[in-house]
């Protein structure tokens, strides 16, 4: 079964023919060539797919692409500027060593941004929760944590 | 000691990880992100049993379904074909398996979905063969065998040294301890899983693209495969795309890769084969769990008499890196502490469980473990303050351990000094809150386990003041990039971002023993420095005529050449570089450079300098256990490390916050369970992983001993992070609630258990 479905992704207004059973990261990742949201499970454990969805960060290993017809999307391919400018959130990471080997980094960029558009003053523990489910290997979160505080507190929306 | 230079430009700064700008932007590609044109998935199919003989493979459906390029079995693969460290194991299995992670068969398909399909259609006939999981009761005469033709499963292995007497240090001691320890499997959980593509040119020459800490030593592995497969003078190119974390897990070559290799000679085409989560649970090696008997005993002032230690690891089925391990225990056995007797003995077993491999540390952590809990124990016999007591046997510079070492720089006492100031300051004491500290020696100046601890590398400069560097050495995330800039840029009078470091491609990137051992920034670094040196001199010397100046009195710095004070004789240097090239008989701006250390293989007796200097840290930590649930929270952790000195210390905190989350896994939580062989938990569901929920502020003051032979003073510091948190929790406990725990994890459930013994 296949059905056709339209959203916004990234801005721009997209319609696609998808397989029911595929999910919105399969979708991302290997028909549109997003390649930038990572598969570290497949099991909505990792949070290394997170994108957003309609503003709420979500584990796009467990989202079916059909779900996503009418939503507006948002990918870590999105947030910075066409002129290249990073999103607050992504320099913040990058500023602050929140990114070691990056493999959670998109995933982990897109959970701290839905969270400081949800809530631009969130403190220290409301991070560590909105960010438990992105795990890190690498650098035991503690400049990821920092990285999000410092792009919370630099107004780290946009 | 060197003197800490102050008036550097680059080296000493905070610079940001030099690609992390395009992994925040999702472009890195990773292993799992490489499409090439006509590419086909390969997988792998696994045994149904931890011990059994096969009796009959049938492919023929999954030969004939629509979709499979190729099949394999075991009769498939070339007789030569062995991996590992004692070339005990095929990439695919024939006759026997003996470990539920055995490969059986694979499939190469044009999707991921026929080629498990085509798994699935494969039918094997097993004879189950009773298992044996457990490594003492696999020493005995009458155990079942994992490898028959060996005659036992204990593996012939050398691991075994006494220096000094034990026996007449015993029978001085005032105090004596005497306990065994034991340590389980945990896994290195890289984000990014396993994976390999491989294909094949018009002339049978080998690409492979992989995660690999080792491109030089894998593209000699990768060499000798093709040779099995009758593929003799070929080429084999080993391609890193970015990795997704390594932790020691891609410091040997896998079956994964060989079978990719396999496949792709096969059926002609791209084979793409990369793993699944649960696949990487299952189906890549752990740390060595460990089985230690440890007695240490003193002198009626503290004084460290003697050490001895037995040590029995399971090593699973096959046998890789893990084996080795006791190679590297035997550096704080004999070396952390002052202590002239000591014994030592490993003996590694064959079971049906699954093999290990090197993860962060390298048998560090488990013999840290034993010793400092241990050391806890003997100091409160003692009757002396856990940290004075170290502070009596601490390490010297200048020292000569038993085995050999020379200390160069020690900042023991510096770290002691600052964890006791850190954990004493606030130290109100509470009930069910205890404070315990751990030291730990590693090797800090590379480390000499191959005939060569070399690292090439290659150096050039454009017209345009850029450099790009082309190194033997490993990026996995830990920063070796930024640490070759940074030295590069510093040296040259460039910036970080002016450097373009290369260390991707065998083709064009010279040699190297691997990212293992802590040795990059020491051994790469070193390399870097070398070529810059000698291009340094080459530019000062052309900068000399054209700025008619004596080259000893010009200074590169800020992209500029000049005579300080004399604004007559000042130039950017890619103006420079332009009329270097750009003349009648002009030269180019390039060098290359090997560096391999003056550092010494173990040699008898495991006697030996394996490294040019050696890095001590102290962690120290304060617990509150909850004596009705056995749970252990963390409310301050200090870690202290001798680091030399600091190329980047934004990155070097890192590393230390890293190793340090990751040891707190090792010491409370991580634990892959295995039950008769079979992994139980394969899944981070299961597999309890510190997330940003247990995140805890680690303070991790950074302190500089400069080392004469390290780049610009540094020493290694990838591995140091993780190895003494495991004792410093398990002694902070011990202060907490009075109860012991030897047996790590410490689970919520040890602790309740034992507080109950104690109760009775």
């Amino acid at each position: 079964m296949a059905t056709n479905i339209s959203f916004i992704l990234n801005g721009d207004e997209i319609s696609y023919e998808v397989k029911d059973h595929w999910t919105l990261l399969h979708l991302l990742r290997e028909k549109m060539g997003l390649i930038g949201t990572k598969e570290g499970c497949g099991n909505g454990e990792c949070g290394a797919c997170t994108v957003i969805v309609d503003k709420l960060a979500i584990n796009s290993c467990l989202y079916l692409a059909v779900e996503a017809d009418g939503k507006t999307i948002e990918t870590i391919e999105g947030l910075a500027s066409s002129d290249g400018t990073l999103h607050p959130v992504q320099q913040s990471f990058v500023d602050n060593g929140g990114i070691q080997c990056g493999f959670c980094s998109p995933g982990m960029i897109m959970s701290s941004k839905a969270l400081l558009d949800e809530n631009p003053g969130a403190d220290y523990e409301q991070i560590k929760h909105a960010l438990a489910g992105n795990i890190c290997r690498c650098t035991g979160y503690v400049q990821i944590l920092e990285s999000v505080e410092a792009a919370r507190d630099m107004g780290g929306q946009k | 000691m060197n003197e800490l230079k102050s008036d550097l430009s680059v080296v000493g700064k905070r610079i940001p990880k030099l690609d992390a700008s395009l992994k925040a932007m999702g472009r890195a590609e990773y292993i799992q992100d490489i499409k090439l044109p006509g590419m086909v998935y390969g997988k792998i199919l696994y045994s149904s049993y931890a011990h059994a003989n096969i009796i009959k493979i049938d492919t023929s459906k999954a030969v004939a379904l629509p979709g499979v390029h190729a099949v394999l079995t075991g009769e498939d693969i070339p007789g030569k074909m062995k991996m590992g460290f004692y070339k005990d194991n095929p990439p695919i299995k024939k006759g026997k398996v003996c470990s539920f992670r055995d490969e059986v068969a694979a499939v190469a398909a044009k999707s991921p979905e026929i080629a498990r399909k085509a798994l699935s259609l494969i039918e094997i006939e097993y004879e189950e063969l009773e298992g044996i999981f457990d490594p003492e009761k696999a020493m005995k005469k009458d155990s079942p065998l994992v490898h028959e033709k060996n005659k036992t499963n204990i593996l012939k292995l050398p691991w075994k040294l006494h220096y000094g007497d034990v026996e007449k240090a015993g029978e001085k001691a005032a105090f004596t301890v005497e306990d065994r320890f034991s340590t389980t499997w945990v896994t290195h959980c890289c984000l990014g899983t396993s994976g390999a593509v491989a294909l094949f040119d018009a002339n049978d020459n080998l690409t492979i693209y992989t995660n690999t800490q080792i491109p030089s030593l894998a593209q000699k592995d990768f060499l000798e495969a093709l040779k099995a497969m009758g593929l003799e003078n070929k080429r084999a190119r080993v391609i890193k795309p970015v990795i997704g974390g390594g932790f020691g897990s891609k410091l040997d070559t896998y079956a994964y890769e060989h079978i990719a290799i396999l496949l792709a000679h096969k059926c002609r085409k791209p084979v793409k084969l990369t793993f699944d989560r649960q696949e990487e649970f299952k189906a890549t090696s752990t740390r060595q769990p460990a089985i230690i008997d440890i007695r240490q005993g003193c002198d009626k002032n503290g004084k460290l008499l003697f050490r001895d230690i037995k040590m029995i690891l399971d090593n699973g089925a096959y046998t890789s890196w893990g084996a080795t391990t006791p190679s590297v225990m035997m550096m704080p056995v004999t070396s952390l502490y002052r202590v002239k007797n000591v014994r030592y003995s490993a003996k590694c077993v064959y079971t049906n469980n699954t093999y290990s491999q090197a993860m962060r540390g390298y048998g560090n952590p488990q013999a840290t473990f034993a010793i400092e809990s241990s050391m806890d124990m003997l100091a409160e016999k003692a009757g002396i303050d856990p940290i004075e007591f170290r502070r009596i046997n601490r390490n010297h510079p200048g020292d000569v351990t038993p085995q050999k070492f020379k200390i160069t720089t020690c900042g023991l006492d510096l770290c002691l000094d600052t964890v006791e100031k850190e954990l004493k300051e606030n130290n109100i004491k509470q009930k069910g809150v205890g404070i315990g500290i751990a030291s730990l020696i590693h090797v800090g100046g590379g480390a000499r386990i191959y005939k060569s601890d070399g690292c090439g590398a290659i150096l050039k400069m454009d017209d345009y003041g850029k450099v790009d560097i082309f190194t033997g050495g490993t990026d996995m995330g830990q920063g070796l990039d930024n640490i070759t800039a940074q030295i590069v840029a510093e040296e040259l009078g460039l910036f970080a971002e002016d450097i373009n470091v290369v260390h991707t491609d065998t083709d064009v990137c010279p040699w190297d023993v691997g990212a293992h051992a802590s040795r990059s920034t020491f051994v790469a670094g070193n390399a870097a420095l070398g070529a810059a040196k000698k291009v340094k001199e080459k530019l000062l010397e052309f900068g000399s005529k054209i700025l008619d100046a004596d080259p000893g009195d010009l200074v590169l710095r800020d992209r500029l050449i000049f005579v300080p004070g004399d604004n007559e004789k000042k130039m950017a240097i890619d103006k420079l570089l332009r009329k270097a090239h750009f003349s009648p008989g002009g030269t180019m701006l390039m060098a290359d450079f090997f560096y391999d250390p003056d550092n010494e293989n173990l040699g008898k007796e495991f006697k030996g300098n394996m490294s040019m200097t050696y890095t001590f840290g102290v962690h120290g930590v304060r617990v509150k256990v909850d004596v009705e649930t056995g749970k252990v929270e963390v409310l301050e952790y200090v870690a202290a490390h001798d680091v030399g000195r600091a190329i980047n210390p934004l990155l070097l905190e890192g590393q230390v916050y890293g190793g340090v989350v990751m040891g707190l896994g090792y010491a409370l939580t991580e634990e892959v369970v295995h039950k008769k062989g079979k992994n139980m938990n394969a899944n981070f569901r299961d597999y309890k992983l510190f997330t940003a929920k247990d995140a805890i502020k680690i303070k991790a003051p950074v302190l500089e001993t400069p080392d004469k032979d390290g780049p610009f003073g540094a020493k290694g510091i990838g591995e140091p992070g993780c190895v003494p948190t495991a004792p410093a929790i398990a002694n902070a406990i011990y202060d907490a609630v009075g109860v012991r725990i030897y047996d790590l994890p410490i689970t919520p459930e040890k602790v309740l258990a034992a507080l109950k013994e104690k109760n009775n």
